[in-house]
């Protein structure tokens, strides 16, 4: 009750609405409509126009951008910033834990990705487990609290993980030492074991719930059976409510785990690395998977001994949807020009290539509808670059994120110096202040 | 050095040799002079013959045309571990660092595979030299300048012995330590470093004395160079407190000093310039080091090194994307470096410091013709590299990438 009135309070405090915005005499990479040079309104947080000439509606703030390049916010479809901890390595199955609750929005590399051109990612938990924790989509909203990062309305999703990583704590290979403590699984069968053991189990958990529901429909008095916190998301993804975004390497194992979802009656909805799926391009199109992968990634391990520059350009050639991704929170800020990449290496298009880091990612966390290119309608999320965002020396200007101005490189380094002026005047702060600190310091009974 | 007419009559009876070649009606981006458009270059028997906007093909000379494409000094990068590190996480395939702490003796050139897959994927996006470093204790080995082409190492070896790798001693370094522990730990390290220099010195003097029972030590035999000042010393010292220690130690030392991997030199750019140190920087496409580091620090970093006067050449600092060396200095460009600068940086700035600027690093008559020719700008991620010579021989653009490429593009 009090729950409702404080709700039904806030919605009729709502701050006012922000003025429109117009960016003018900007180059606009519209990404699904073709470029054209002219302007883009944004009007309470989302594109209102776009369009060669649109009218300046009063009191709006008009910002020209000098004939320089408009695209939409760049998507990075595997991320692990903003997340205080990723992998919950102790089980082979972790899906009852989630990202959702370890949120850190004071992680400097949110700012970071952001002044790349970044605003929205799927940050993933780790590649330890078989089936891992919960994922969720954020917009890159610096200086927000952990809820105002959430990507409202996109669908939550769920880790995977193939091949090397989840059987790492399983290897009896290793030196001695290490020998202690091994995990199930050990090896890509394993792995294998180990998702149809839990689907298997989610299924007959999923049975039980729906024999219950029935019975309650038919008036019957029942115990509901025991809440399964770690099975709950698996009923979901049966359901298809609960995207999969699963890590993955090697041809063989891409292919398992497709057989596996097809077996069990539900999708694959990303392929993550997949670095091999060049090799199983026409499998991965059939089912109707999509793929994240890195632009030119290799031999940092043996199940990237066959990674190929190539892969992206392949994929997209054999009709499967293909994003880059950054994995990174350093490479994060330079998908645009991994993004070239695949023009260089497999004579992508310009559009194809943009794509890869914008309509392409948002059609995979199916968030296509709110962000991925500008067009009418469509979250005013826009990156200003001072050159094509597929050349080498492209810098990013500005960021909008709805409509608001997150990022602006000018204000950024005129505030340099007050910063440096601020945290000399903290460490000033605390060497006044430690010795009567340790005056003070009185430890507990 | 041999004029060129009588380069000339010599090719002529080597006509047929495939190091011999007239590029015509290509842009020739000398690097150490302004470009020139419609050009011609002539290499004879593998070496720059002559740069010129008309020049005859000799007979026989085999002549390829030009038209579109871009010649440039194929790139040097400065710290790899090409062909001594195959797939990062399995161990036996990794021979960059050895056991121990002062290792001056050990070569890091013979432990190159000319084999490895990682050359032809390097040297495809123009790369055409590089520096194999080792890595690991105090003194880490020899670093060794490589041409990305040869049958074994000793063909592909520019320099064996072209720096050796110090990590200079660091407090930084020791995190999960107390400030008093890891105080007294560096202190110690320094100590030793400095023993061993002394321990060094005594057995050159001992060596020269050459008196009865003097017993070579193969350690102190390959400190020999560096303390003639025939080798420089590449020290890893990243924030202003090691470089300074680093520098001042070197000065006291009286040895040449390359440093590695700075990434925060401060006031220390003023005193790097004076005293004409070089830098290796990289990788520019890198995280800010502190938390509260400007976004693009490390972006900013060759601009401000730049202003300063500092001589640098940039490196890759691994295996896997040494390819994008070239990207390493248009991100430099993008934030504050003059294009040409970031040019140089790439070619002929790393051919200086590593002392084989007689030989390479610039189109320049007498130099080996190590060149690559793209369809534009090398510092552009579109741009393709067409064609690439090293020492004048035609080398493969071929690749396991690109077998992977052509066999599963194919794939029904």
């Amino acid at each position: 009750m009090t729950r409702l009135l404080w709700a039904a309070l806030a919605a009729s405090f709502t701050l006012p609405a922000a003025p429109p915005v117009v960016i003018q005499n900007a180059r606009v990479l519209t990404v699904t409509r073709g470029s054209f040079t002219g302007a883009v309104l944004v009007k309470d947080g989302k594109i209102a126009e776009a369009a060669e000439k649109v009218m300046i509606p009063p009191g709006a703030r008009v910002i020209d951008a000098g004939g320089q390049y408009l695209m939409p916010g760049i998507i990075d479809c595997h991320s692990h910033i903003a997340a205080d901890s990723i992998n919950e390595g102790a089980v082979s199955v972790s899906s009852m834990t989630g990202i959702e609750d370890v949120l850190n929005p004071d992680d400097i590399s949110i700012y970071r990705a952001l002044a790349g051109g970044v605003t929205t990612a799927n940050i993933l938990h780790g590649s330890a487990n078989s089936i891992g924790g919960k994922c969720i989509v954020i917009k890159t909203r610096w200086g927000s609290a952990a809820e105002g990062l959430k990507f409202k309305g996109a669908m939550p999703g769920i880790k995977f993980a193939l091949g090397e990583n989840p059987k790492r704590r399983g290897m009896d290979d290793g030196p001695a030492g290490s020998r202690r403590n091994l995990r199930y699984p050990g090896t890509r069968m394993g792995v294998e074991d180990v998702i149809r053991e839990a689907f298997t189990e989610a299924k007959a958990y999923q049975a039980r719930w729906k024999e219950y529901e029935a019975g309650k429909a038919r008036g019957e008095t029942l115990i509901p059976p025991r809440r399964d916190l770690k099975l709950e998301p698996l009923v979901e993804v049966l359901e298809g409510k609960r995207f999969v975004h699963a890590h993955c390497y090697r041809a063989d194992e891409i292919l398992m785990l497709l057989r596996v979802a097809d077996e069990f009656g539900f999708k694959i909805r990303t392929l993550q690395h997949v670095l091999e799926g060049y090799k199983v391009a026409r499998e991965i199109a059939a089912h109707g998977a999509g793929a994240s992968t890195f632009s030119d990634w290799w031999s940092y391990k043996v199940e990237a001994y066959d990674a190929i520059p190539y892969n992206a350009a392949i994929m997209v050639r054999k009709g499967v949807l293909v994003s880059l991704n950054s994995d990174s929170a350093e490479l994060m800020r330079r998908l645009n020009t991994e993004a070239a990449k695949t023009m260089k290496y497999g004579g992508l298009t310009e559009t194809e290539a943009l794509s890869l880091i914008t309509i392409n990612p948002a059609k995979q966390l199916k968030i296509d509808d709110r962000v991925g290119s500008i067009e009418v309608g469509k979250d005013a999320d826009l990156v200003l670059f001072d050159k094509h965002p597929l050349s080498s020396f492209a810098k990013v200007q500005k960021v909008f994120i709805d409509g608001a101005l997150y990022f602006d490189r000018d204000r950024d380094l005129s505030e340099r110096q007050l910063l440096q002026l601020k945290k000399k005047k903290l460490l000033e702060q605390e060497k006044q202040s430690a010795p009567q600190q340790k005056k003070q310091d009185r430890r507990p009974q | 050095m041999k004029p060129v007419a009588l380069w000339i009559a010599a090719a002529v009876l080597s006509a047929a040799a495939d190091n011999s070649f007239l590029i015509r009606g290509a842009a020739v981006y000398p690097v150490s002079s302004p470009a020139i458009e419609n050009a011609s270059l002539l290499v004879l028997d593998g070496r720059v013959a002559a740069v010129g906007p008309k020049i005859a093909a000799p007979k026989g000379v085999r002549v390829i045309d030009g038209k579109g494409l871009r010649v440039y000094p194929g790139m040097i990068d400065s710290a790899t571990e090409v062909g001594m590190s195959e797939i990062g996480a399995v161990g036996v395939t990794n021979d960059v660092r050895e056991l121990g702490d002062f290792k001056p003796q050990l070569r890091a050139g013979i432990a190159v595979n000319p084999s490895s897959e990682h050359i032809p994927v390097i040297r495809a996006n123009g790369i055409t030299a590089a520096m194999a470093v080792p890595d690991g204790g105090v003194i880490a080995g020899q670093a060794s300048l490589m041409r990305l082409d040869g049958w074994t190492w000793e063909e592909m070896a520019v320099k064996l012995d072209a720096a050796l790798h110090l990590n200079f001693p660091a407090i930084a370094a020791r995190r999960n330590t107390p400030f008093s522990e890891a105080k007294r730990e560096y202190n110690r390290d320094l100590k030793q470093l400095d023993e061993y220099l002394e321990q060094a010195r005594r057995y050159q003097t001992a060596r020269k004395a050459a008196g009865p029972g003097f017993r070579t030590n193969l350690q102190f035999e390959a400190m020999l160079p560096l303390l003639e000042g025939k080798v420089p010393l590449m020290v890893t010292a990243v924030r202003e407190r090691e470089i300074k220690a680093a520098v001042e130690w070197a000065e006291k030392q009286k040895l040449r000093l390359v440093l590695s991997e700075v990434r925060k030199p401060g006031a220390m750019l003023a005193e790097l310039k004076a005293k004409n140190i070089p830098v290796i920087l990289g990788p520019v496409q890198d995280l800010p080091l502190d938390h509260d580091d400007p976004y693009d620090a490390a972006f900013t970093l060759p601009a401000e090194l730049y202003k300063a006067g500092v001589r640098f050449a940039f490196g890759s600092f691994g295996n896997q994307f040494s390819r994008n060396l070239p990207y390493q200095a248009a991100t430099a460009v993008a934030f504050g470096l003059p294009y040409e600068e970031g040019l140089k940086s790439v070619t002929l700035y790393p051919a200086e410091i590593w002392g084989v600027s007689a030989e390479m690093g610039s189109i320049e008559k007498a130099k080996w013709a190590d060149l690559m020719v793209t369809d534009g700008d090398p510092l552009e991620v579109k741009t393709q590299v067409r064609r690439l010579f090293i020492k004048g021989r035609e080398v493969d653009l071929e690749s396991k990438h690109t077998r992977l490429y052509k066999k599963y593009l194919a794939r029904p």
